[in-house]
């Protein structure tokens, strides 16, 4: 907070309300390569219902989308496209690795499988199981919603560390 | 062995219904190719499923068109690889099935590690990517192949995942993703 | 490479705007690269490996010609987990999980089949309850892959309620799935030589009422889409592979019934009690979209007369064979006896040995036939574990499907041949 402290109170409470925005319309990317597409699939249809958390607009192209849902296994030939894919989101943007194998490789301790995609992209919320039942990642998705409220996101801090920088 | 007792409960029981195809098959080729057929494994005698018989490189190719042109094994059910180790140290297999018999039977060629051998695909299309395979996981080269690429690992990839002595944790790393080459659009 | 670069607008002249006719001296030459993949009006498009019409990580990439394709490459390898190389370093027990991540949509087929070929290598007999037990898992897992197949088809294609409709179906049996085995997906039932579990009390009674449900909303679906104009356009010879060509790519399972190739391991080479049960082959002649489709509805109702008929005869008893060596210490006699502790303890750290010998165990899958190739040279664990996966040769011969049709089509082709890319990559 500066001096006279006027302007830095409005900022913040401007902050406070963008990031209720934010949180409320999250438009996630499914990166489902296997196993946690298809539960990501039962979070989204019928039976759990992802609309009612504000998160069903599926849109396939990262420049529509702010929140990455990474559902499956990256091996090594996919680890590059995962970065690039994350690269060509417009900030904020947000990331939940979904899944044993997107966390830590999982039972996948092989040759050809990334050990975690946070060796990749910078990872927001983990959702442990394999694959996690889709109580799971409405869970993570929820804990992202409390994240972007208090502004804890790797985007976020990323936003907040340049403006304090001055750049 | 064990598996010489009939597992009729769990599968049907092949030994029974098959035996007399396969020894008619097995002589039929034996009198044919005398000097191709280097061993065969039978279920009577030896831990196998269905018999097994191991073919010289230069005699395989003949064999097979026999077995898929007059006895009817037309059907390419699989077709892999696996390293043995020694001097032949690669087996390649071939699964075959007779589509009106529903019959299986199994050949086998041993080749060294330089080693090439010849494309199937002028019998089976479908044997092209099952040998893309094979090149890919084992390094094993097939004449007359037309795009005999790497089907599973990235094109920079070194070293053949599934021989012995690729480590099950040897990583590679790239950092842009897979390039195509135009030559396969032309 | 660039695409500026590779297309050299070039103007002579300065463009008179006043003549709207095509000017003498407007000249659009394109330059031909030595690296030139752009032919004149050709257009090469890239689709995947994270698209959402391809279901699952794997990339086609098609020269166009307009809108019709005049060559494509098919690409995989993008989920590639290595799970031949992990069975020859884990042991048989310990690869149970594997198979489950092969084909994601019905894991219970693959636990089935896995835990077959093993016990066949083995020469171990499952006792009967334990036998009905994985037909249901087989025939359950088989009607939940053809109810993703047919629906996923569809959203392809613009109908996205039809999807609803099965895939709330597909989570009324997810639940029955979480009764036997606390799992919904990766479900990993079987051990070699048994079950993880007995099914619950009434469990065949709840499978029934499921079965009676499932009965309508097929019936239902059937109506809904099967007739509908739109839906004939887009499938009906589209994407034609007869029987020739599925025999020339080995295809297997309801791709190459639907091609005229009447192939069922269920019936033709029955395993576990297949030869008791009664039902038919849904065989059609084109091996369009459409009969692939088709041959997927109505193999899903022959599955629920076998789920029928299993769960009228499966009567109480043991779940475990006989056989000692691959047997599962009791939990009773771990906590309370030291032999039992050591016996467990040496059971799970060093597994168990499987005699020298090789078998090749084919299954009937809701894709095809799944083989679980497997050389044992003695010891814990496999000298080669090969599996023999459907989706990998039906996903050869999509090149050959979808040349000279639409690109549009390419959808439609893909989603009706069920490629999994767990399966495909292995």
């Amino acid at each position: 907070m500066s001096k006279d402290g006027a302007s830095d109170f409005f900022t913040t409470k401007l902050e406070d309300m963008v990031n209720w925005a934010r949180k409320h319309s999250l438009f996630p990317l499914p990166f489902g390569t296997s196993c946690c597409g298809i539960e990501l699939m039962s979070t989204l249809a019928s039976g759990y219902d992802m609309a009612r958390f504000g998160a069903e607009v599926v849109r396939f192209s990262p420049r529509q989308s702010d929140l990455l849902i990474v559902a499956g296994i990256v091996n090594l030939k996919m680890a590059p496209v995962l970065r690039n894919i994350y690269d060509q989101m417009a900030d904020p943007k947000w990331v939940i690795s979904m899944g044993a194998c997107a966390s830590s490789g999982g039972i996948f301790n092989v040759y050809s499988v990334t050990q975690g995609i946070d060796t990749v992209v910078p990872v927001d919320v983990y959702v442990p199981g394999c694959p996690p039942a889709p109580e799971g990642l409405l869970n993570g998705l929820l804990r992202l919603k409390e994240m972007i409220a208090h502004g804890e996101t790797h985007s976020q801090r990323r936003e907040r560390a340049l403006k304090e920088s001055g750049a | 062995m064990n598996i010489q007792k009939p597992v009729s409960s769990i599968y049907g029981n092949w030994k029974e219904k098959f035996s007399s195809q396969w020894a008619s098959v097995l002589e039929a080729l034996k009198n044919q190719f005398p000097e191709a057929i280097e061993e065969v494994l039978l279920p009577e005698s030896h831990p196998v499923d269905i018999p097994t018989f191991f073919v010289s490189k230069a005699g395989s190719l003949a064999v097979l068109r026999e077995l898929k042109e007059v006895h009817g094994f037309s059907f390419l059910t699989d077709y892999t690889a696996s390293d043995e180790g020694g001097q032949k140290r690669f087996h390649l297999i071939i699964h075959l099935m007779n589509l009106s018999s529903k019959a299986r039977i199994r050949m086998k060629i041993q080749l060294s590690e330089q080693e090439t051998f010849p494309t199937l695909i002028p019998l089976w299309e479908g044997a092209n990517w099952a040998e893309r395979e094979i090149f890919d996981m084992f390094g094993i080269r097939f004449d007359g192949h037309p795009d005999l690429r790497r089907i599973l690992m990235d094109v920079r990839w070194e070293g053949h995942p599934l021989r012995k002595d690729y480590p099950l944790r040897g990583y590679q790393v790239f950092l842009t993703p897979e390039p195509i080459d135009p030559e396969l659009f032309k | 490479m660039n695409h500026e670069n590779s297309r050299n607008f070039k103007v002579d002249a300065p463009l008179d705007i006043a003549r709207w006719g095509f000017p003498a001296t407007y000249d659009v030459t394109l330059k031909k690269d030595s690296d030139d993949i752009f032919e004149d009006s050709k257009v090469l498009v890239n689709i995947g490996p994270t698209h959402p019409a391809m279901h699952g990580a794997f990339r086609c990439m098609a020269r166009l010609n307009g809108e019709v394709i005049e060559k494509s490459v098919s690409e995989f390898g993008y989920t590639h987990r290595a799970k031949e190389k992990l069975g020859e370093n884990r042991t048989y027990h310990q690869f149970v999980v594997y198979t489950d991540r092969l084909n994601y949509c019905s894991a219970l087929a693959n636990n089935v089949a896995y835990a077959m070929s093993v016990e066949r290598l083995m020469g171990i007999e499952v006792p009967e309850r334990a036998i009905w037990i994985r037909m249901m898992c087989a025939e359950l897992a088989r009607v939940i892959d053809h109810l993703i197949c047919v629906g996923i088809n569809a959203v392809d294609l613009g109908a996205f309620s039809y999807f609803l409709y099965g895939y709330h179906q597909r989570e009324r049996a997810y639940t029955l799935i979480e009764k036997l085995c606390g799992a919904r997906l990766t479900t990993s039932y079987t051990r070699i030589g048994g079950l993880m579990g007995d099914a619950p009390e009434g469990w065949e009674r709840e499978v029934k009422e499921w079965v009676k449900e499932t009965r309508d909303v097929i019936d239902e679906m059937d109506r809904l889409l099967t007739e509908n104009r739109i839906w004939l356009k887009r499938t009906k010879g589209v994407a034609i592979f007869n029987k020739e060509d599925c025999l020339k790519y080995s295809y297997t399972g309801p791709n190459a019934r639907a091609a005229g190739l009447d192939i069922d391991l269920r019936r033709d080479q029955p395993c576990m009690f297949y030869d008791r049960v009664e039902f038919d082959v849904p065989v059609a002649q084109t091996g369009d979209v459409f009969d692939r489709y088709y041959v997927r509805l109505e193999e899903i109702r022959q599955s629920l007369n076998i789920l029928t008929q299993c769960a009228d005869r499966i009567k109480k008893g043991p779940i475990w064979s006989e056989d000692k060596r691959t047997r599962i210490p009791e939990k009773e006699r771990v906590y309370n006896t030291m032999e039992g502790l050591i016996h467990h303890f040496k059971f799970f750290m060093t597994g168990f040995d499987v005699p020298t010998g090789e078998a090749y165990t084919p299954f009937e899958a809701a894709n095809g036939e799944l083989g679980f190739y497997i050389i044992s040279k003695g010891g814990p664990s496999a000298h080669r574990m090969r599996i023999r996966s459907p989706s990998f040769w039906h996903y050869q011969g999509l090149d050959p499907m979808i040349q000279g049709e639409y690109i549009a089509d390419l959808v439609a082709a893909l989603g009706s041949i069920n490629v999994i890319a767990g399966e495909l990559d292995r």
